[in-house]
This record gives C-alpha cells, structure tokens and sequence, in this order.
C-alpha cells in the first residue's frame, strides 16, 4: 500500500501530477477510486482503491444459517442478483448432494439469463451515459423495468429476489410466467436493433472506443480476466461452455468473441450475449417440464407451504427445518463456478457439519477484472479511463463484498 | 476524410429515426405520488398479523418466524390466555432492520404473519418503526377493511398464498374447530 501515498513532488518528477478520480465521481459506478499519476493528459500510473463499500457480506454469511446466507448474496453483485443466488445454491447442492427438480432447473436458466439481460443493459445504459450517449440510458431502463417486474412477479422484490434458493426455487413460478417471457421474447430483438442502430456505426462512439483499453489475451489470461472482458481479446472462454452447470449443456447457443481487444470489441460481444441469452430464454421457455419447484429431499429442503398445512409429515420437517436449519451430512467444501453477467462467479463453501457454514469465499470477477484496468489505461488520456470503466463493467458492491 | 464522412451521413438519420420511433411510444414512468405503481400478488412489503374470522390473533407466538429470520429482528414473549391458548404477550418487528425477505412468512405455521403491499411508511423517528403486535394486527384491519370496501363489503378470506394454493382455505376449517 505504500504506492498509494502521495509523495512530495520532487524535482525529478516535476511534470507529474498526481489525482484522486473517485471516489465520488458519477463515472465511477459507485464509489471506486483512482489514483492516477498524469503527465498532462496522459495517464502514467493508475492505481484503483477499493473499500468503501465494504460491508463485509461473506462474514456475515458465516454468522446465518444457509438459507438465511442466501439473502446476502443478493446483496453482492445488485445488477444480478438470481445468478448470485443461482452460484451460491449450486455450491450448496454440491455441498448437501442435493438434487434438483427438473423445472427448477430449466426455469433457473430462464431467470438466470434474464439477469444476464438485466446486467448487460444496465451496463449498456451506464457505459454510454459515462462517454455522453445520454438517451441510451433512458432506453436500456426502460427495457430493464419489464424484466424488474417480472422479477417482482416471481419473487416479490425487483432486486433483492433470494429466489433462487438450495435445492429449487423459492415460490412457484407466477402464473402468466410464460405469457411474460413470451413478450419480452418478441419485443427485445427489436430493441436490441435499436441499441444496435445508435452506437454501433456512431463515430463518436467508435472514436471514443475502439483502439482503446487494449489489453492482449496473454495478458487477459494472466491477470485471471473472465466475461465479455476476456471475450472482447478473443479468448474462448465460457463457464457455460467449458463447465456446464444446471443442465447448459443441452442448449444451443454460441460464445460471441472479439479480436481487437478493446472497448468497442467487449461492447460488441456484449450486446451479441444479450442476442444469446434471448436464443437461451426461448429454449428454456419452449422446454420447460411441469412438476415440483423444489426438491423432495425433506432432510434439507423446505416442504411446501401448502404440503405444511396438509401433511403431518411435511409439517415436523418444516418446524425441524425452519428452528434448526439445514445441517450438512458431513464435513466438506464445495465450489462451483458459473457465467455471471461480468464473468466467473463462484461461492467457495466449506462447512464443519455444524448448520452455520465454516467459511464463504466469494470468487467475484469485478474484483478481479478491476485488477487490470492499469494495464488498459496506462499510456493513454484521462478521458479513456472513463470509458475502460465503463467496459470493464465493474459493480461496486461485488469487487468490495 | 470521405469514408469518415460516409459513415457520418449514414449513421445521423438511422439513430435520429431511432430517436423519432421513441417519441411516439408510450412513456414508462409513473407521475408517482398521484399514480401508484401495479403491485405483483407476490409484493413484499410491510407486515401484517393476521386474525381469523372471529377476530381472534392467528399468531400463536411460536418463534418460527424468529427462528427463520436473517435480520434477527422479531422479538416475542408468549402468555397463555384465559383459555389456556398460547398467545404472544409482546410480538415486535423492527421494520428498519428488516430486509422484506419474506422468510417470516414462508415459516409461519399459523398464516399468522404476513407481508403486505404497502411501501409508503416512512417515518421521521427511529422508534417508530418498532411495530408492536396492536400495530402489526391494525395494518391487517386496515386492509381487511379496504378490501371489504372494494369487495361490497361480501367476506372473501384471501391470503397471498390463495393464488398459489387453490385450496379450501385452511384458516376458515381451523377456526370452524375452535368454534
Ligand atoms: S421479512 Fe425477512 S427480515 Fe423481515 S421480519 Fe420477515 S424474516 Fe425478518
Ligand atoms: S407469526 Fe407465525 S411463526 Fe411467528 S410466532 Fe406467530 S405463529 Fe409463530
């Protein structure tokens, strides 16, 4: 941490000049901040600091049971929240050997992929509000309110769903799920063309993207870089693809790569991935089976409600359940990684059989492609970091915890 | 220079269109305090206890939803009534500690708790957003009473779990039997 005091200027370095971007500057997302050392307008050294958002959220995972953990996880990466929970439940069942109810699993890649929607337009929306596209803001969130609802329809909130819960789903779908999915099936391509139309022939967008934030794919593996941020260097690397998880192995879909390696080329790969995710959507909505939402295993996993009120049986494990938590049936740790909207995510669990979990470990990618934004920035003008910012996708809330 | 041009001339009049296309579609947002936002069934929002039919308190101060609470901010003491019930003495949510994660509700055994649409209940003291068990059992009359209104005042025992559990409702049998 030495790096990070400021030094007198001396003599040698007398051209020099040391700022602070951040940590309340509205191009920041949140609250990052950046020491750069400038040479007029060039950047010569950026250093980010992190922290002031930490809340310490795996620690206090440790001090809840395991279903009460999950509704900290929805709290690390806000802009997704059902593929936080999708990763911690999946590490969960690993942990437990639980299994999970096939419409469960379909209608979890559906939601997941609509938070993948849900993140990549508000990365859209944010990343061009930063470089001065202002009217894309108030489109991507206005497509973003009908999936917020749909959310709501599902879980109750817009954000904070904990929907997605160990072993199945929390409530069963709405009714009219699939009536939702179905419009925004049809009106999302169209919308995505609209995008499309404003920024990707733009010369103010091109000059302000391309050539910029270069980073190589050597370096983009060395620094652990996943997600469209490793993608736009044309490295093929897709949890869903590599490392399938929930089934993803059935569905037709392709991994959109770049070549040039900077902004522009992740901004492309991204709005390809929302074209993707839409061609998973109709493949889970088309498929998706009749039958429980939740695991039958009663050892572990909530009845019912209604099962409660009907069976005797349902209702000695849901009081069990309930007063006790979930006890894992041995020591042991588990993690599995999955595709977030920014790139590898994975909740690192071990347990000591007790019902509260030992330790989480967050794998969060903001926090590690946040990493090697000096790389991208370095060399050039002040104004480029803004829009690296801004294509790396970082959430606040996930590189602090 | 001409190919920069070429692109320049191209690219105005198909995001301009874009933008002309977006005037005529209708706005999104809400004027919001006149206009309140539709609600989904499945809300979380403030709290309510609720009552059976009789007017008698469903909660039976059994400490599930404590139990299942990740904010730790349900406190109760139970008593037994004149009738030898259990009852809860004092039953208080914390509602500025609360995350509205609706775990209370998916563990009560009595449908005795429940989140209810509302969202509009700030507040300029702390303290009051401790909300006692009178407090709780006030917001469900006070839907009760609006939901009579809007109904023609014809009863119609609806929980939140009635579009999800197609069912006789469980409450109405239970209070039948204490009857
Ligand atoms: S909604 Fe969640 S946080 Fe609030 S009282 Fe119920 S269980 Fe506790
Ligand atoms: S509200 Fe329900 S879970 Fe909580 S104490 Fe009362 S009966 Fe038990």
């Amino acid at each position: 941490m030495d790096n990070l005091e400021t030094k007198p200027i001396g003599p040698s370095d007398q051209k020099l000049m040391e700022i602070n971007m951040g940590p309340q500057h509205p191009a920041t997302h949140g609250v990052l901040r950046l020491v750069l050392q400038l040479d007029g307008e060039t950047v010569i050294k950026c250093t980010p600091v992190i922290g002031y958002l930490h809340t310490g959220i795996e620690k206090t995972m440790e001090n809840k049971t395991y279903l009460q953990a999950l509704t900290c996880t929805d709290r690390i990466d806000y802009l997704g929240p059902m593929l936080n929970n999708f990763a911690y439940s999946l590490a969960v069942e690993k942990l437990f050997e639980l299994d999970v109810p096939p419409k469960a699993q379909w209608a979890r890649i559906c939601l997941a992929e609509l938070t993948r929607l849900n993140s990549h337009l508000v990365w859209l929306g944010t990343h061009a509000l930063d470089i001065g596209a202002m009217t894309m803001f108030f489109y991507t969130f206005r497509e973003r309110e009908v999936l917020l609802k749909l959310f709501e329809d599902c879980s109750g909130q817009r954000m904070m769903t904990s929907y997605i819960i160990p072993g199945g789903l929390y409530y069963d779908l709405p009714p009219d799920f699939d009536k939702s999915i179905r419009i925004i099936l049809e009106t999302f391509p169209s919308r995505i063309d609209e995008y499309e139309d404003l920024l990707t022939n733009n010369q103010i967008w091109i000059n302000r993207t391309k050539g910029v934030g270069v980073i190589s794919p050597e370096d983009a593996i060395g620094y652990g870089l996943t997600g469209p941020t490793l993608r736009g260097s044309g490295v093929n690397y897709d949890v869903r693809k590599a490392n399938p998880y929930s089934g993803y192995e059935k569905f037709d879909f392709e991994v959109p790569l770049g070549s040039n390696c900077d902004c522009y080329d992740r901004y492309l790969c991204r709005v390809a991935e929302l074209r993707q995710s839409l061609r998973i959507i109709r493949q889970a909505i088309d498929g998706l089976p009749d039958g429980p939402f939740r695991s039958e295993n009663r050892k572990f996993v909530l009845p019912p409600k209604f099962d409660v009120f009907t069976s005797m049986e349902a209702m000695i494990h849901h009081f069990k359940l309930v007063a006790h938590g979930m006890i894992p049936p041995a020591k042991g740790e588990a993690y599995v990684p999955i595709e977030s909207g920014k790139g590898e995510l994975g909740f690192y669990i071990v347990s000591d059989g007790t019902k509260k979990p030992y330790r989480v470990k967050v794998r969060p990618p903001c926090f590690i492609n946040l990493a090697a934004i000096h790389k991208m920035v370095e060399g050039r003008l002040i104004a480029d970091v803004i829009a690296v910012i801004g294509s790396i996708d970082i959430v606040l809330g996930e590189v602090d915890r | 220079m001409v190919s920069f041009l070429k692109t320049v001339i191209k690219a105005i009049p198909v995001g301009l269109s874009v933008t002309f296309k977006n005037i005529f579609r209708k706005p999104t947002t809400l004027e919001y305090p006149e206009v309140k936002p539709d609600l989904s069934p499945q809300y979380r929002g403030l709290h309510y206890l609720a009552r059976y039919d009789n007017g008698e308190e469903r909660c039976v101060c059994c400490g599930l939803c404590a139990a299942a609470c990740p904010a730790d901010c349900i406190y109760m003491e139970p008593y037994e009534n004149e009738r030898g019930e259990r009852k809860a003495r004092i039953y208080i949510i914390n509602e500025i500690r609360c995350i509205f994660c609706g775990y209370c509700e998916e563990a009560c055994p009595e449908e005795a708790i429940f989140l209810g649409k509302e969202f509009e209940f700030s507040k300029y003291e702390i303290p009051d957003f401790i909300y006692s068990k009178e407090m709780l059992l006030g917001n469900f009359d006070r839907i009760e009473m609006e939901r009579r209104k809007k109904l023609g005042m014809e009863f119609i025992r609806k929980t939140r779990f009635d579009f999800r559990m197609p069912t006789p409702s469980i409450g109405d049998s239970e209070s039948s039997i204490e009857k």
